[in-house]
This record gives structure tokens, sequence and C-alpha cells, in this order.
């Protein structure tokens, strides 16, 4: 189907009578915010810093409350129906991947609940970021992997793609804004989604990585690469794919809740034993341990490897660590 | 698994509580049961096995459950005063209330191992995890050839459960050997570390499971000891710990390379873990 953009906003007001977060822009970056009615969501953006996990993985999270002195623990509420307005196609999949682990031998029902209640409208990439490299994970600018239904922009309209039932029911809703895509709408999106891949600067052919991370274990480049490292976290905070969590205790007064919250195996905290012990003593261990984990044990897991190529631990690095270049060093050591 | 929310833990009450060391790092063994009747019959948990055990107000920290299910239908945990949490539960007394989930990970494989020797080899809080199985054999000591415990620790005042095993050494079940590190006044047994002391014994492979757990400078050279007596990988396992916080392969950092510690483990054989290099870390 075919939304003319002189309808964008009479369709974003439809999707906001229900809660419809969207990217806003706020000192020049953009992140993910509830839109108000009355607002029109722009999409001129290349990503959010943020990522779209956020909305379904949320910074802290309550898993229960009680009072203390108490034993009863009481769980969230159900949660409310949310439209997830202008993902990109790399955070989509990322929580599709990350789907994946949190159904993995048992249900996180937390994780599921939000994306079961979340609908995902995708938008397919024009204009890549400078350290875009998702042809080079598995993923394109106009996958659809992750989304219920996908959104091109062909110029003076969105063609929308259903993905999944979910993305039918919002269509439903919406119908009377839309109009048929004609015949030629297949090949203008194949003419806009080549004309984005094309823009990519950046790649690396993981190819032979996962098979090769073990023989690499000794191999000087993690030190190399983590000798700049501040551990600040900031690569696993603002990964898509990135789902480590602690679990802590929050009070106030005889209020209480016990809460997850996002951890980062780049902080030395993570891993260290009560004891003093720290099997991950160093960056250079943890810096082993993010790459191997994402390129290589959960490949052997899950059979994909869990970084969809979005650039945001290349972008946002205060010390310019960067991903990429490191796969590269790995391809060229194996 | 025990709730239908996983993160949902047990109330239980603490029954019995006593020390079974001293110094600045005490170790207080903590018996428990669930508070729920349908939860109490439901549960059943596997030498080697952990739980996550919590103070509302506090946090919860994952330890192995340091009994066997043939002892009774309760829950045992054996506890060093280290940090927060431990603080905190060092603090409670008879009556009060923890919070329990699990139990997580695999365990022992006890039911491969009838018909044959059991070999353990501890040193210091590592000898909790190896508690159930030296129980869960005695329980079922026709299905096993032997059972033989080595157990050490810095001073006489540092073996956990050293009451209970000189119980049992004399009686049979068990042939018990106890070593402390330097010797002191009074100590008639040996005096040693306990990879020396598994040399000085030289026991047979031959038809024989050692299983391991304690410090990893004493699990390093313990593993080699073995290798030298001629065990073969299959033939040792060990049980990892790692600092954990979901219990169920999501929270992502009790890996040892690919492997979580809390869902692949904590019990693993030596053929598996010689291949991880972060096992040993």
């Amino acid at each position: 189907m075919l939304l003319k953009k002189e309808k964008w906003s009479a369709f974003t007001q439809a999707l906001a009578a229900g809660r419809l977060w969207a990217p806003v822009k706020q000192d020049g970056a953009a992140r993910f915010a509830p839109v108000a009615a009355g607002e029109t969501p722009d999409l001129d953006y290349d990503n959010t810093t943020v990522p779209a996990k956020t909305l379904v993985f949320p910074q802290t999270e309550t898993l229960y409350r009680y009072r203390l002195g108490q034993t009863a623990m009481e769980l969230p509420g159900p949660g409310e129906e949310a439209v997830l307005l202008g993902v990109r196609p790399c955070d989509a999949r990322a929580m599709e991947m990350v789907e994946k682990l949190f159904r993995w031998d048992v249900d996180d029902p937390y994780y599921l609940k939000r994306r079961a209640l979340t609908t995902v409208v995708g938008l397919a990439c024009k204009e890549p970021g400078a350290n875009c490299f998702c042809p080079s994970v598995g993923g394109g600018p106009a996958g659809a992997e992750g989304m219920d239904l996908l959104m091109v922009d062909l110029g003076d309209a969105y063609l929308l793609e259903t993905v999944s039932g979910k993305g039918e029911a919002l269509l439903e809703g919406v119908k009377d804004l839309l109009e048929a895509a004609g015949p030629d709408a297949a090949a203008h999106k194949e003419q806009v989604v080549r004309e984005a891949a094309g823009k990519i600067r950046r790649g690396v052919d993981p190819a032979g990585v996962p098979e090769g991370m073990p023989g690499l274990w000794e191999h000087p480049l993690w030190g190399q690469n983590a000798a700049a490292c501040l551990g600040c976290g900031t690569c696993t905070y603002l990964c898509p794919t990135c789902h480590c969590f602690d679990i802590q205790d929050e009070v106030e007064g005889f209020d209480a809740r016990r809460c997850r919250m996002w951890d980062s195996c780049m902080f030395a905290e993570y891993t260290l034993h009560t004891s003093g012990h720290n099997p991950r003593p160093t960056r250079r261990e943890r810096t082993r341990n993010r790459i191997n984990h994402k390129y290589n044990y959960f490949v052997q897991k899950f059979g994909v490897i869990a970084c969809v190529g979005c650039g945001r631990c290349v972008n946002l690095c205060p010390v310019n660590i960067d991903i990429i270049e490191i796969l590269r060093q790995a391809k060229e050591a194996l | 698994m025990c709730n239908a929310n996983p993160y949902l833990p047990y109330t239980a009450t603490i029954e019995e509580t006593w020390f079974e060391t001293g110094g600045d790092r005490p170790i207080k063994t903590f018996r428990v049961t669930l508070d729920d009747p349908a939860a109490r019959e439901g549960w059943s948990h596997r030498p080697g096995q952990c739980a996550m055990v919590g103070l509302l107000g506090v946090g919860e920290s994952m330890f192995c459950i340091s009994c066997s299910p043939t002892e009774g239908n309760f829950l045992r945990f054996s506890v060093m005063r280290a940090g927060k949490v431990t603080g905190a539960l060092h603090q409670l007394e008879p009556g009060d209330k923890l919070t329990v989930r699990g139990p997580y990970g695999n365990s022992f494989p006890l039911g491969d191992w009838r018909g044959k020797k059991i070999l353990t080899v501890g040193g210091g809080i590592g000898q909790a995890p190896l508690r159930p199985v030296i129980e869960y054999v005695r329980a079922n000591r026709d299905d096993y050839a032997g059972l033989t415990m080595i157990y050490g620790a810095r001073t006489s005042n540092d073996l956990c459960f050293k009451g209970e095993f000189e119980a049992m050494s004399g009686c049979g079940d068990l042939s018990c050997h106890l070593t402390i590190d330097v010797a002191e006044e009074g100590w008639t047994r040996n005096v040693g570390f306990v990879p020396s002391m598994l040399m000085d014994l030289g026991p047979s492979p031959e038809n024989t499971i050692a299983v391991t757990c304690g410090p990893p400078i004493m699990i390093r050279f313990v593993l080699e000891n073995l290798k030298k007596l001629g065990f073969a990988d299959e033939q040792i396992y060990t049980t990892l710990e790692n600092r954990m916080k979901c219990g169920i392969g999501k929270c992502g950092r009790c890996n040892a390379g690919p492997l979580y510690v809390c869902k692949d483990g904590p019990v693993f054989s030596y053929a598996v873990l010689k291949n991880i290099p972060e096992a040993f870390a």
C-alpha cells in the first residue's frame, strides 16, 4: 500500500490515538520518545543515538515490588500496547536476535511481554550513516526482520509492506488514508534500496571469523585495541544487540523493588567475584569477550552474528575503537 | 524451575544456622525450608545444582546447594562472609526470611557413575558443592564401588563440615583424608597442600571418577596431578563458579568462553573444560 506524504500527519495522528513512540530530535541527536496528540514525528534522521531496544528492554525495569519487612511480592501490571514508528532495519533485526536469547530454554516474561505489546513500524534507510555496515553482517537498508510493517520512502509517498499480522492490523485501522501501490512501486523500491546500499562506505567480510576466533585467543590484537579503552561501556549500552543486565534491590523508605538494569561486559565489576578474583581482570580480556560474544559465542548458540552493523559503537566510542577495524585485523590474522 | 515468572523467588524460612569456620571471613551454614507447602513438595534438586539466595532490600547471590536431596526436604547453603549480600545473610538467625529461586544448572552425573569409585578432592569453601556428592553416594552406598574424600584448608579452623566428616570416616562409608597447610598443635592428621596429599595417597584411576573443587590455584595443581596419576579427561569433573545475576542464561556475565556456567554448568568434565580458554581464568 502507498501512503502519500500529504497524509503523513493524519497517519501519525491516527497512530497517536494509542501509545506512539517515534524519533524526536533533541540537542541534535534523535531519540525515541512518546508522540503526543497534535505532534508529527519527523523521520529525517539516520539513526537514534539510543537504539530502539530501550522500548522492549528498558535501561531499568522493575521485576517486582515489595514492602521492607514483608514477603509479598507484586509483579508489574500487564503493560500497554505501543507502536514504535521509524525503527531502522538494524534495530528491528537486533530485537529479533535478542529475542532468541530471551526465549532460549527459559522464557523471559518481561522482554517477551513488551515484544508482544509492541508493533514495530520500520523505515528503510536512504542515507546510511558514516559507519553503517549492515550488509556485512546479513542485514540491509530495507531488511524487514523483526518488523511488523516496513515503510520505504519513495519520494512523494511511503510504500508500506506488511511483515506480520500486527502490521496488517495496523494498516486496517488506517486504510482510509492509503491507496493501492501502482505497478512500478516495486521497481521504485528496488532502486531506492540499491542506491542506499551503494552509499554504504564501510564493511568487512566476517566469513571465517566465528570459527577462527578460538585460534586468536592470545593474539596481540586484543591488547592493542583495548589499550585506549576507557571502560566507559558506551559501546555496549548503545549496542542494539547487547542484552546483559544486573539485578539490584532499590529501597526508598519501606517501598522497595528488585529491578534489572543494563550492565556492560566492559566494566570490571561485571565479572568481579566477591572474593576479589576477577576472571577478566583487564580491558584486554573484556574487549576480547565483547567481540567473541558477538562474533563467536552467539553464533555457536543461535547461528547468527550478534552484530547488526549499526555502527553506533564506532560512532560513539570516545577513543575511536572501531569494531570493523578489529574484525579486519582478526580476518588478517586468521 | 520454580514460579511461572523465573525471576520471582520463593520465600523461605531459616530453620537452623551454625558457623563452620571462624576468622575474618567466617563460613556460616543455613538450613532453610520453603514457606509455600506446594513449592516445598515441588522442589527437587540434584547434587551440584545452585540456587539464587536473596534478602529483600539487599540483593541476591548464587550459591551451591550444599546438601543432597537424600538428606531431607530442606536446603542448605554454606556461605562465606565476603560482600554485601553475604554480610547481610550472616546477620540472619533462625526464623528470619530469605528468598530462594532455582534450582539452577546441571548436576554431577551420579547416575552414570554407578558402579564406580568416587574420589572427591576439595579445598576450603570448595568443599560445599562436593558435600552433596558425598551425602548422595553415602545414601546409595551399594551403588558405588568406593568413596574417598581428600579435603584441605589453611588451618583446622578453616575446614568446613569437619565434625560431620570425622563422624562419617568412623562408620566405614567413606575413606576421609583431611589436611591443613601448616602444622598445628593437637592436629594429628596430614599437614600439606591438597594436591600433594593427592599424590601421596596416589589413588588408582581404575573405575574411578575424580571430582574437584576449590581455589583456582588448587584446582590447577589437582588437575595436573590427576593427569600424572593416569586419570583420563573424562574421569575428571569440576564445578565452576562465576558471578551470576539471573541463573537462566540471560544476564550474560557467567560465561566461560561459549559456555554459560548457569546453564551449561556449573558441572563440567575436564574433557570439555580443557578446550575452554577462560575456564580456569
